[in-house]
């Protein structure tokens, strides 16, 4: 979509363009680069000779059944958090759309968890959760059965998930919700006359013209699952234990910074960017066509 | 039938409520009690208002190993703002120069810029800490924030807004012998007042929530943000004084949420207009 009229000269709007094009370049193509090249270097243990060694970096990152383990984990983990956030988001969305007495009020207490911090979402469920003093892992323990996040993985995964999808679901109903209200009245009423009513015309009418919200969201959760979760599980867990946790953004983090190893650490932050420039791909092909139809 | 239906949406709707305000309720009374309490595990849900020293306490002085709740506070806030207000104004212009000029390399320069739409800091954290090193920009302030500033969402909103700008509009400004800058000025930032205020509170949001990337950039304590200050003050094994904890989590959570609680009508619109 071209505009017709535009301004003359081309000095001032390169110009204009250019801190936005320099900070682009120092903070997302440079370390791309430095990335890149590290990825195929190795650097002995004292950090003096540093030798190409070609794809090595991620070969021997693909044979490792650890990092396997932890792409494996990873989109479970994601499609947890998606199903979680989207299914309770679209929920709420759905009872929230009618004409309610205290709808204001009801819409309010659904938006406002998306300001807290996944840091601070971690905190809020420890309180919840730990077998010692959390308000609903006592009452676990104390009634026979065996909780303990700190030792049993799968609980671990749980309660991240919970914590996870817990703060993103507020995202999720202000969306729905929107695609909700955005559906012509029109379409809703015709649907009922031909007696079209309850659950058989959500499916079949609202959910269709939702759609397109819907695959948005998916993607936003996901990448939100992968990415912005590290507060929240470095938090509660660290990636433990035992590693059933680790995401592979929790890894990235503990084999570079904690465990200083740089080459495999860059060669797994270029497996991701390769991965989340594929997923903005997908994203703009399907949105590019949505505007253009 | 639509009785049943509303009296079932009331329902969903207040489970949903007590689902997102109980955690909060009993991180407030937890602040309330004492450290000892919690650790024999007596949460309770009232919380003991005659009690509200440790919200005091932190602000005033913190807890183990972090500065007090103030001064991270006032990181936390400098960090969001010049987040949210460099991000706004570096796009503006940059959005502003793709949708009404034709230079040299336009394409290729919003499409480099494009690229990095879903880029997040997360997936290039230690290059960017190399990066940072050769700028000498570790343990600084604009360490923390610049680099955040650095990314596409907020251009790509401008430009879809601009882009729906009528041609009359700008021809009638072009009549009056409006030059580019004014018209960015008088016209252009005030028919977006909308979304510049939805993008600020997201931008806002999203600067006072970051975690991973302060944590690895800024090790100095008058560098450490509230999001920072709270999983510091969780002891890895040791003695937790979870009434701290939770005061600083409840302080924490108040800026942001008064942030989009008072913009919410704002807010809501400008983020399901501008993401579609």
């Amino acid at each position: 979509m071209e505009r017709r009229t535009i301004f003359a000269g081309w000095k001032l709007p390169m110009l204009l363009v250019a801190p936005q094009l320099v900070l682009t370049f120092v903070f997302f193509y440079w370390p791309a680069l430095v990335a890149a090249y590290e990825s195929l270097t190795r650097t002995d243990a004292f950090g003096i000779h540093v030798t190409f060694v070609g794809l090595a970096n991620f070969r021997s990152l693909f044979a490792d059944p650890l990092y396997r383990a932890a792409i494996l984990r990873t989109v479970g983990f994601c499609a947890a958090v998606t199903a979680l956030a989207l299914g309770l988001g679209m929920v709420l969305a759905v009872a929230a759309d009618r004409e309610l007495r205290g709808r204001d009020l009801y819409r309010v207490l659904m938006i406002w968890p998306y300001a807290v911090a996944p840091a601070v979402s971690a905190v809020l469920w420890i309180l919840l959760l730990n077998p010692q003093i959390g308000f609903v892992g006592r009452f676990l323990v104390t009634h026979g059965i065996r909780w303990d996040y700190a030792l049993n993985g799968n609980q671990a995964m749980l309660m991240v998930v919970l914590a996870s999808a817990w703060k993103q679901v507020s995202y999720n109903f202000i969306f729905v919700l929107a695609g909700l209200q955005s559906i012509p009245k029109a379409v809703i009423e015709a649907a009922r006359m031909d007696g079209a009513r309850g659950w058989y015309r959500f499916r079949t009418v609202v959910l269709p013209l939702l759609s397109p919200t819907l695959f948005f969201l998916i993607v936003v959760d996901l990448v939100y699952a992968a990415f912005d979760t590290f507060g929240t599980i470095w938090a509660m867990t660290e990636g433990g234990p035992a590693q059933a946790t680790q995401t592979l953004v929790v890894k990235v983090y503990n084999d570079g910074v904690v465990n200083l190893d740089l080459g495999s650490s860059s060669a797994q932050s270029v497996v991701l960017m390769v991965g989340v420039v594929a997923l903005t791909a997908l994203q703009f092909r399907f949105l590019g066509r949505r505007s253009g139809a | 039938m639509r009785r049943t239906g509303n009296w079932l949406a009331h329902t969903v709707l207040i489970l949903g409520a007590l689902l997102f305000v109980l955690p909060i309720w009993l991180a407030f009374c937890a602040a309330t009690l004492d450290p000892a309490a919690i650790d024999r595990g007596e949460l309770s849900l009232i919380p003991r208002l005659g009690h509200l020293g440790s919200f005091w306490g932190v602000l005033a002085h913190g807890g183990p190993g972090v500065p007090p709740v103030w001064r991270m506070l006032v990181v936390s806030f400098g960090m969001a703002l010049a987040i949210a207000v460099g991000k706004i104004v570096i796009s503006i212009l940059s959005a502003f120069a793709v949708v009404f000029f034709r230079f040299p390399l336009r394409r290729a320069a919003f499409w480099a810029i494009f690229v990095t739409l879903m880029l997040p800091v997360e997936v290039r954290i230690i290059p960017t800490y190399a990066v940072m090193g050769d700028l000498h920009m570790i343990d600084t302030f604009p360490g923390l924030a610049v680099p955040l500033i650095a990314s596409a969402t907020a251009t790509l909103l401008f430009r879809q807004t601009f882009a729906a700008i009528p041609d009359e509009l700008v021809e009638a400004a072009r009549m009056d012998g409006a030059g580019p800058l004014r018209f960015l000025k008088d016209i252009l930032i005030p028919v977006s007042a909308a979304n510049l205020a939805a993008l600020f509170v997201i931008l806002f949001v999203y600067g006072w929530n970051q975690y991973l990337w302060p944590l690895v950039v800024a090790t100095s304590p008058s560098l450490d943000t509230i999001v920072i200050g709270i999983v510091k003050m969780i002891g890895i094994d040791t003695s937790t004084e979870w009434n701290k904890v939770m005061a600083t989590a409840v302080i924490a959570l108040i800026p942001p949420v008064v942030v989009v609680v008072s913009m919410q009508r704002w807010f809501v619109r400008g983020l399901t207009e501008g993401e579609k």
